[in-house]
């Protein structure tokens, strides 16, 4: 109920500010803005929460949309084909910036709330992810790729889309939950919230998520990256040690 | 019991990973091969990144092949020679695979190609390990296994230059044969992230026409410097190697390979035999499978 309060001093703080603006105004928060990738964890559960205010108290059917979307990545997918009957890496494709992570909830099916080139021009949905391939190709085999890279990722929990995963409470306040598997990357996390009336975007909010590593993963990580030659020899340390002190112990039995 | 992995970037349960160090470890004890080729292809198929899973699966064979080195030197059981042959070109070898495999990585076929090695290398010597121990178990009375004066080497051995003799392998040949062998173990070690013992033995055996009582244990000798040298390659080149993984695996096979030494001084080896033949033509089929009829998957990613 966390959120509630929050909410509540929203509420209470907002309208001063907006008193002259005409469009409504979103005020958006997560439940937790910073996310530790360390011993324990096993993923997230992100709610996302907010409010619509209106400054003219018109009651106007909102729909609300939420998009979470992970650092970018340069990245090359590679599609495997039969030849001589084995299955072998064909064709390739790059991309100069993927999202690593994207989830999408909306209060209703995304088409029932805009057309086609708005989803677009705001990435609203798996199927208007805007991927940017470098190099030419051809719109077809542009269009197989993405989707190969987006099945992909959606098997790994990277990338997810929940029609009707927006709740709307008294067309004021709207909750999202969205689970963050463990399989995230370090980086900044963007939430976009996003309220339309009549298929078009009145009112949009950003809000951030930053996940990291701490401690002793972070540790791991530098060590491994900046001190590769004493990271591996503690690694062959380790297991010669544990190897001997196994016999030993066993010997003793 | 959930362990968060931070080089491999998941969470895993870390019972799991300890269940499969164990069962390889038990394999390395029964058989004195590494094991590495259970434990990297059972890690990917668990959501390991291939990479990842190859490297710290080297690490964990070190550990696995430690206390059966020291086992076999106590019983006269290694060949310092001849390991030392072998490891000369293991180091050679494992230089040699990281450049195939960064040759092969940026033609994007890696993953193909170790694909490949499993299928051909494991159907090969699968195959070959099963007739051997059905034949055996189905004339139990042929002493067809004790007849150690019938032990010779490759005719191809014999014609290298240059002979040493080998005392404990009871050999005079040129050092010219282990070393390459050493060297395409060293390859497959890098490539696949296996420790080569499922080859090496029945080279030593076969080829090198070693004496059986110490193959077992100079293949562990030589397994055990070349995954150290493996590990040190991919701390360096690919940065792969999760300490935490590693760990885990670790923590199961040294106690694997403590309880499967035990298993071998009372079970059968022809039966010890049949199951390894097993195991190793199963995990070969799943691979042909993936790779003649069905991929896991047809798109994957890299990053650039």
């Amino acid at each position: 109920m966390r959120w509630i309060v929050a909410l509540l001093l929203a509420l209470a703080t907002a309208p001063a500010a907006l008193a002259q603006d005409r469009d409504p105004i979103l005020v958006p928060e997560i439940s937790q803005h910073d996310i530790v990738l360390r011993q324990g964890f096993t993923g997230a559960n992100l709610l996302l929460y907010g409010a619509v205010l209106d400054p003219q108290d018109r009651a106007i059917e909102y729909d609300i949309v939420v998009v979470l979307k992970g650092p970018t990545e340069p990245i090359q997918v590679r599609e495997k084909e039969r030849v001589f009957g084995i299955w072998i890496n064909a064709e390739t494709t790059s991309y100069r910036s993927v999202p690593s992570f994207y989830a999408m909830a909306s209060s209703r099916p995304v088409l029932d709330i805009v057309d086609e080139r708005t989803a677009a021009i705001y990435e609203l949905g798996l199927s208007y992810l805007q991927l940017s391939p470098s190099g030419s190709i051809n719109p077809a085999e542009q269009q197989r790729f993405s989707e190969g890279l987006v099945d992909l990722r959606q098997r790994q929990g990277l990338y997810a889309q929940y029609d009707e995963g927006v709740h709307i409470s008294q067309g004021v306040l709207y909750r999202a939950d969205i689970p963050i598997p463990s399989n995230v990357i370090s980086g900044r996390y963007v939430a976009e919230t996003f309220a339309i009336t009549d298929g078009r975007v009145i009112s949009s909010a950003t809000s951030e998520v930053q996940v990291f590593k701490k401690g002793f993963e972070l540790g791991v990580e530098e060590a491994a990256n900046d001190y590769a030659f004493f990271y591996g020899l503690f690694a062959v340390g380790l297991s010669v040690f544990m190897g001997w002190a196994a016999g030993r112990l066993f010997a003793m039995i | 019991m959930d362990v968060y992995l931070p080089i491999a970037n998941l969470a895993v349960d870390g019972l799991v990973i300890v269940a499969l160090g164990v069962a390889t470890g038990i394999l390395s004890g029964v058989f004195g091969v590494g094991g590495g080729f259970l434990t990297t292809p059972l890690l990917i198929f668990y959501g390991i990144p291939p990479t990842v899973a190859a490297a710290s699966a080297a690490t964990q064979v070190t550990g696995a092949s430690v206390s059966g080195v020291f086992a076999h030197s106590r019983k006269q059981g290694v060949d310092y020679q001849m390991g030392g042959v072998t490891v000369a070109g293991g180091m050679v070898g494992a230089l040699l695979g990281a450049v195939i495999f960064n040759l092969l990585r940026s033609a994007g076929q890696i993953d193909v190609v170790i694909n490949v090695l499993y299928v051909v290398m494991l159907g090969t010597i699968g195959g070959l390990m099963a007739r051997e121990s059905l034949e055996s178990l189905r004339h139990p009375a042929g002493k067809t296994s004790q007849r150690p004066a019938k032990r010779r080497h490759h005719p191809m051995i014999a014609s290298l230059p240059y002979r040493w003799r080998f005392y404990r392998s009871g050999l005079y040949i040129s050092p010219l044969g282990p070393l390459i062998l050493g060297v395409v173990v060293g390859i497959l070690t890098m490539l696949m992230g296996v420790g080569g013992g499922f080859f090496m033995v029945p080279a030593m055996l076969y080829i090198l026409g070693m004496s059986a009582k110490v193959v077992v244990g100079t293949s562990l000798f030589n397994i055990l410097f070349i995954t150290m040298l493996v590990t040190m390659v991919h701390a360096f080149t690919t940065r792969a190697v999760d300490i935490v993984l590693a760990g885990l695996l670790l923590v199961g096979s040294v106690t694997g390979a403590q309880l499967g030494t035990k298993i071998a001084s009372f079970a059968k080896p022809e039966h010890l035999r049949l199951v390894l033949a097993t195991i190793v033509l199963a995990i070969a089929l799943r691979m042909a499978f993936n790779l003649g009829v069905r991929p896991d998957e047809v798109y994957t990613v890299v990053p650039l």
